[in-house]
């Protein structure tokens, strides 16, 4: 039995290192995607601020922070403001039930590598990002400009219609695994096939449900080629065409967030999470789960920027046709094989 | 204790949240303060122990019936609202009415739980309860309310598709 204060003082220490590491793997991940994208296009990308760039997203930082802070005259101030704090804030909550390892014991307290372990922790990642679109939307209504009106609408047309989809694809893997909490998820996914095939959700049939994941996902963070809403060659930059200084930098912020809360969703659910060979003295053993799985949501993340230095945008046409038209049906029909197969075994 | 102080700020905001959306003039302010509503309704189911249903709520309810909502208002770029003089009739009539029927309302409610509230936690709350109570003991009236929706949809399409005069003078032109 864990006392309340011992209780206490782990979940706000986990809550403090959980916040810094993420922030810093948000600014490290525009790092990545500055310097991937560049090599793919034949450039060095950034390489003046420290070794390789590495310290690039601090003066990125601190240029924010100095930068002018202009409220255009036109807008619904009360919303104006809010909104990116509405995108920021639904983007760094997701974080709170994500697990990274598993439990370990800290000066005698004994915790899980996680904020707080619930038993609906992916229906309230889900409800947290489709929270997450109201900061986009009122940027773009509150604006008072075309071109983020333009943006915010577009962005929820579009997080609505691959919502859809990206649920249907998860629920595959609710009924493998027959619970909500990921850490219940992640540990039905332990072990191997004959020796060799890992048990992950991805090997156990669930592979298109991966790919439609991967899509939606794509078009539920903004991404190219999903990013109409920020189309900088039709919108300027869409919803956040007016926002300057540190407001701009708070939806960058979001955007890149999304993405890692949606790579850590992806590594856990399909992925296997943070199973991987253990071997080496205890300490070494403690920290391999951690390892493993942040290497898969490192690859992930490579992923996400791999596509977005290959891919041409959608037209919108295509982006809502695709989304109807194929994924919802081949989402529906994975599921429903999905269930077939576990109720014929059973 | 804890819950209960929770259970009415949250109860607090919920109703203020509902006096708001009514007295806003802006359809934009209304839809927010329909989603604190929304969202304040999820955090008393959840402090009742329904985590299931709050986090339901929130994904249809907050997530995503209120973000058509804001996109339609967006869309329409609806104007602020007139007081008309059918509106304050409404207005003179219905906080009065409100007002008698809450009271019928909390009345009825005193007077006839006498046999004791129910405890926190008593009604199923985890997912696997409710989905073997949903497609088990209650499996006819969920199929029956789908085939309801099913209508709704089909009647929204019929609706919403343009009358067959307009249809054929798009396919000739």
């Amino acid at each position: 039995m864990v006392s309340v204060e011992s209780f206490v003082i782990a979940s706000i220490i986990k809550t403090a290192i959980a916040l810094f590491v993420l922030l810093t793997a948000v600014a490290y991940s525009v790092w990545l995607e500055r310097k991937v994208v560049g090599h793919i296009q034949n450039r060095w990308g950034p390489t003046r601020v420290g070794p390789f760039g590495l310290l690039q997203p601090l003066a990125d930082g601190m240029k924010f922070f100095f930068k002018e802070d202009i409220t255009p005259p036109h807008v619904y101030k009360l919303l104006y403001l809010a909104a990116p704090v509405i995108a920021v804030t639904f983007a760094l909550t997701s974080i709170s039930v994500i697990p990274i390892g598993n439990w370990i014991t800290v000066a005698g307290v004994r915790t899980p590598l996680q904020i707080t372990d619930v038993n609906i922790a992916l229906l309230i990642i889900l409800g947290i990002t489709s929270m997450g679109v109201y900061g986009v939307a009122l940027a773009g209504w509150s604006s008072n400009s075309k071109y983020s009106l333009l943006g915010g609408l577009r962005a929820s047309a579009q997080m609505i219609s691959y919502e859809v989809s990206l649920g249907l694809s998860l629920i595959g893997v609710l009924i493998l695994s027959g619970s909500f909490s990921l850490r219940e998820i992640v540990d039905a996914q332990g072990g191997t096939f004959w020796g060799f095939i890992p048990r992950w959700n991805i090997f156990q049939g669930q592979i298109f449900a991966f790919f439609i994941y991967l899509m939606a996902a794509f078009a539920e963070t903004n991404r190219i080629p999903f990013d109409l809403p920020e189309a900088e060659t039709e919108l300027v930059a869409g919803y956040h065409t007016e926002y300057s200084s540190m407001k701009f930098a708070m939806f960058f912020m979001a955007e890149y967030a999304n993405m890692i809360t949606v790579a850590c969703l992806a590594s856990l659910l399909f992925l296997g999470g943070w199973h991987g060979p253990l071997f080496g003295p205890p300490w070494l053993q403690s920290i391999l789960p951690v390892f493993w799985f942040v290497l898969r949501v490192f690859c992930f993340l490579f992923v996400y920027i791999w596509i977005r230095g290959t891919l041409p945008r959608f037209r919108y046409d295509q982006l809502m046709a695709f989304g109807w038209k194929f994924l919802l049906p081949l989402a529906i029909t994975n599921l429903v094989i999905t269930g077939l197969i576990v109720a014929l075994k059973s | 204790m804890l819950h209960l102080v929770l259970f009415l700020i949250f109860g607090a905001i919920c109703v203020a949240g509902a006096v708001n959306l009514l007295v806003q003039r802006h359809p934009i302010n209304s839809a927010l303060s329909l989603i604190v509503v929304m969202g304040s309704l999820a955090v008393e189911y959840l402090l009742l122990g329904a985590e299931f249903v709050a986090a339901v709520q929130v994904i249809i309810y907050a997530g995503a019936i209120m973000v058509l909502f804001v996109f339609v208002i967006m869309l329409l770029n609806a104007g602020k609202e007139e007081l008309t003089s059918g509106s304050r009739i409404a207005l003179l009539l219905g906080i009065p009415g409100m007002l008698v029927s809450s009271v019928l309302v909390a009345w009825v409610l005193l007077a006839h739980s006498g046999t004791g509230a129910v405890p926190v936690g008593a009604l199923p709350g985890p997912p696997k309860i409710i989905g073997w109570l949903l497609f088990h003991d209650f499996l006819l009236p969920f199929e029956v309310t789908s085939v309801l929706i099913l209508i709704a949809i089909m009647g929204a399409v019929v609706l919403a598709s343009p009358p067959e005069s307009v249809q054929q003078s798009k396919k000739e032109g």
